[in-house]
């Protein structure tokens, strides 16, 4: 290692002030437990309001008690109304796409562990880093704000389709302030991730230590760095439709609006807007931003994997060459959203194709895994186990995406539960089973203790049998015919359907009850838990050289210098079966990527 | 069978840490030639010059956004309606590429002063606030077609057209904004001896890069409007 004079060496001298250290920190590692705390906070609420959408869909005129004090209108007594319902469920699928499928497994982990895997002592620009971090925040703090503001927060999904988005409280409650404030919060959030995203690329491409090149770096950075281009390229995107959706609102533009549009008895006043081109618009995000949350993920897996498997991948490079591909096809698959949305259907036809393109890469991913799988001698562990669950789910919601790939088949199932099913297992579950794979497999460095192993296997127990209790019957349920967004079903043809919610509800009630059992894991461990040695799995990369948790600099005033693949296992070396990247020790292997 | 220990790649002794301006050098940027970082005191974190390419793109593919949403929605109806672009505007492009000649000659002195050039350091200072005041020409040159153009009943909401135009230009000016606050924050380092050649570089592609977008945009509007 080499010393690093204190002037060369940081952008920024250590925080001696209490606001300066945890509130206002530039220190990247201080940023990326704030994004996992904002994220923690955020799928607790996600998941408090789907309990509520969940008791009402199995029992709708149930009174949920409490729920009167968040909306006297919306839901009376406790008893939620169908706009209400809707306006829940926006908010439960804004809140856990952006601000937690997003914010944990790229952001939080990103941020702590991308500069030390490079061996850097902090992100390029740490003042854009920690804008990045409050921006994010206030978008947030926008977001629940529409909840107490007028009649409550937008009602038009998370999807926030015009022109219903753009004509004003006339389409409904929300449909005025509530939009208002989602635009706003959605174009903040774009900011604080555009500002993440280009620390991420720089820190990737220029603080790498020496001897670190591309290739040497870990599954999970390659993850983070393929993810943050492929946020800059589409939250660059949907933050000026979100601009433009204000305009027509506050403005009185029509850019989203049809002439001689009549709403609930009201002709408006805008002509000639496109509603397709908020569609285009929003889904050269959105089916982008489904990667962003699945593609950290893939790379934590990998690294948890191959740590636990003693033995590297199959082939790195491949890995790495998939989840570019993933990235790249993504931009060009999104308007398989629009099958059935008016769209010229030859468009359909070029949709569709790179549709099915884009599970070559990710059956690539998963062949791969279970390749490297097959014969290892895998340490069963929290992590390794939420691995596992990882590319169960990603697996079983990947296949039916090759049933709604074809437009004609999609045309039955299109807004029906079979959707629902399909990208809360493929992006939603597994994306969160990277979530947890990779709490418990970093926390010991993060918070320099360990967490209790037996609670992680139980809670993994517990959230794997019941998310699949949960949305496996979700598909037969679209096969069925039960359209998505309903709050009720008292049609005759869905009445048959009723026990089968109530079996989910309760499935999500006791799944999401599970989850308590993780974050009193979390916390206790934080403050109770056995203290942690540095490198507690044997594990080879960067973060695991350093001190836990790291010193302010990541390295204690040294830069490692490295001359190691990431993972080399199944060595023989003088520490045991491994050897790390900034050990200089010869070894031999036949693993050695060229 | 191979051995997995390399030698850390070889680098060229001469080659300091903040010449060039590729920026994509990894580690070859940080670290000195010997590895020992104390004697890299004028450390300059060449991650400004990867860093601006991110900024510009990004900026790119938001004004691609606003490109494709004018196409969509000038062919999805038939209430379009042109007008001519206030004459002022190509007064104000004339003002722009005049700045980013000033900002030029102002970072090739720079460049020639770091380089060990006797040239009195205020020249180029002098070039940055006559950028500067090109600059805020335009933002001003800017308003003045905005005030000319409602004064003859366009709005942002009177026309798809008029809104287009509102919001490209304004989004385009309020970039320029953020780069006059980019030449300010330069010439407040120059002022102090305190200024890296990366930072005058990004802002200076930063700069060039307003124009070319304004040269983008003036076309399209001239096209489509």
């Amino acid at each position: 290692m080499h010393d690093i004079s204190a002037h060369a060496a940081q952008h920024h001298a250590p925080p001696t002030s209490f606001i300066r250290k945890y509130v206002f920190s530039l220190d990247h590692k201080v940023i990326g437990k704030q994004y996992y705390a904002l994220a923690l906070l955020a799928a607790l609420s996600g998941m408090l309001l789907s309990w509520a959408m969940r008791i009402h869909l199995g029992w709708t005129n149930a009174a949920i008690p409490g729920l009167q004090l968040l909306s006297k209108t919306g839901a009376p007594g406790g008893v939620i109304t169908p706009e209400y319902y809707l306006q829940l469920m926006t908010m439960h699928g804004t809140i856990m796409v952006f601000f937690v499928l997003t914010t944990a497994p790229f952001a939080a982990f990103g941020n702590f562990f991308l500069p030390i895997q490079v061996g850097a002592e902090d992100m390029p620009f740490p003042r854009f880093n920690m804008m990045s971090f409050w921006v994010t925040f206030v978008a947030f703090v926008v977001l629940m704000s529409s909840f107490f503001v007028g009649d409550g927060p937008t009602l038009g999904g998370w999807t926030q389709y015009a022109p219903l988005n753009s004509v004003g409280s006339v389409a409904g409650p929300g449909q005025g302030a509530g939009v208002v404030l989602w635009m706003t919060s959605i174009a903040l959030f774009c900011v604080g991730q555009l500002l993440g995203a280009l620390n991420f690329i720089t820190t990737t491409l220029d603080l790498r230590v020496k001897g670190m090149s591309l290739m040497r770096l870990p599954l999970s950075a390659w993850a983070w760095f393929i993810t943050s281009c492929m946020g800059l390229t589409a939250f660059a995107v949907l933050m000026p439709a979100c601009i433009l959706v204000i305009l027509d609102h506050v403005a009185g533009t029509s850019f989203f609006v049809a002439s001689n549009l009549v709403i609930n008895d009201q002709l408006q006043p805008h002509s000639g807007g496109s509603t397709l081109l908020w569609q285009h618009l929003f889904w050269f995000f959105g089916h982008p931003e489904v990667y962003i949350a699945i593609v950290p993920g893939i790379g934590i897996v990998s690294h948890i994997l191959i740590t636990n498997m003693r033995k590297p991948m199959l082939s790195q490079r491949v890995l790495i060459y998939s989840m570019g591909a993933l990235a790249v096809l993504s931009y060009m698959v999104y308007g398989h959203h629009m099958f059935v949305s008016g769209m010229n259907p030859f468009s359909s036809l070029a949709f569709s194709f790179p549709t099915l393109v884009i599970t070559i890469p990710s059956t690539i991913v998963v062949l791969i895994w279970t390749f490297s799988l097959y014969g290892s001698k895998l340490r069963i562990n929290s992590a390794s186990l939420f691995a596992l669950g990882f590319i169960s789910m990603f697996v079983s919601g990947g296949v039916s995406g090759f049933f709604l790939a074809q437009p004609s088949i999609d045309i039955m199932l299109h807004a029906t539960y079979f959707v629902v099913g399909h990208f809360h297992m493929v992006m939603g579950v597994a994306a969160m089973f990277g979530i947890f794979g990779g709490t418990y497999f970093w926390f010991p460095k993060m918070a320099g203790r360990m967490m209790n192993e037996t609670l992680g296997r139980i809670h993994f127990w517990l959230s794997f049998v019941g998310t699949y209790c949960i949305f496996m019957p979700f598909h037969y349920l679209g096969m069925a015919g039960n359209v998505r967004r309903y709050s009720s079903f008292p049609e005759d043809f869905l009445q048959p359907l009723l026990p089968l919610h109530r079996f989910i509800t309760v499935a999500a009630l006791l799944t999401g009850a599970a989850q308590l059992i993780f974050v009193y894991n979390l916390i206790h461990s934080r403050f109770w838990g056995k203290p942690a040695p540095d490198n507690p799995w044997e594990a080879t990369s960067l973060e695991w050289s350093t001190a836990t948790p790291p010193p302010f600099d990541n390295f204690g005033g040294k830069h490692p210098v490295v001359y190691h693949d990431p993972f080399q296992y199944g060595v023989q070396s003088s520490v045991g079966d491994y050897v790390m990247q900034a050990s200089p020790e010869q070894v031999k292997t036949e693993h050695e990527e060229k | 069978m191979a051995t997995t220990v390399h030698e850390p790649p070889q680098i060229d002794p001469h080659r300091l840490p903040d010449q060039g301006t590729s920026g994509n050098g990894g580690w070859r940027n940080m670290v000195p030639a010997d590895g020992d970082l104390r004697v890299a005191l004028d450390y300059s974190p060449p991650p400004s010059s990867t860093g601006i390419w991110v900024v510009l793109f990004a900026i790119t593919m938001m004004f691609a956004a606003f490109t494709s949403a004018l196409i969509v929605r000038k062919g999805s109806s038939l209430d379009w309606r042109t007008f001519s672009l206030p004459s002022i505007l190509y007064f104000n492009t004339l003002l722009l590429l005049a700045s980013s000649v000033t900002l030029e000659v102002s970072r090739r002195r720079v460049a020639a002063f770091m380089g060990g050039s006797k040239s009195h350091p205020e020249s180029p200072a002098r070039w940055l606030y006559i950028t500067l005041f090109l600059g805020l020409l335009f933002v001003a040159g800017q308003y003045v077609a905005w005030s000319q153009l409602s004064a003859q009943g366009l709005y942002l909401a009177t026309n798809p057209s008029s809104s287009f135009f509102y919001v490209l230009t304004a989004t385009h000016a309020l970039h320029v904004l953020g780069g006059l606050g980019g030449l300010i924050y330069v010439i407040r380092k120059l002022s102090k001896s305190a200024l890296r050649r990366n930072t005058l570089v990004a802002t200076a592609r930063y700069w060039h890069f307003m124009d070319v977008l304004w040269l983008y945009l003036i076309l399209l509007l001239w096209i489509k409007l």
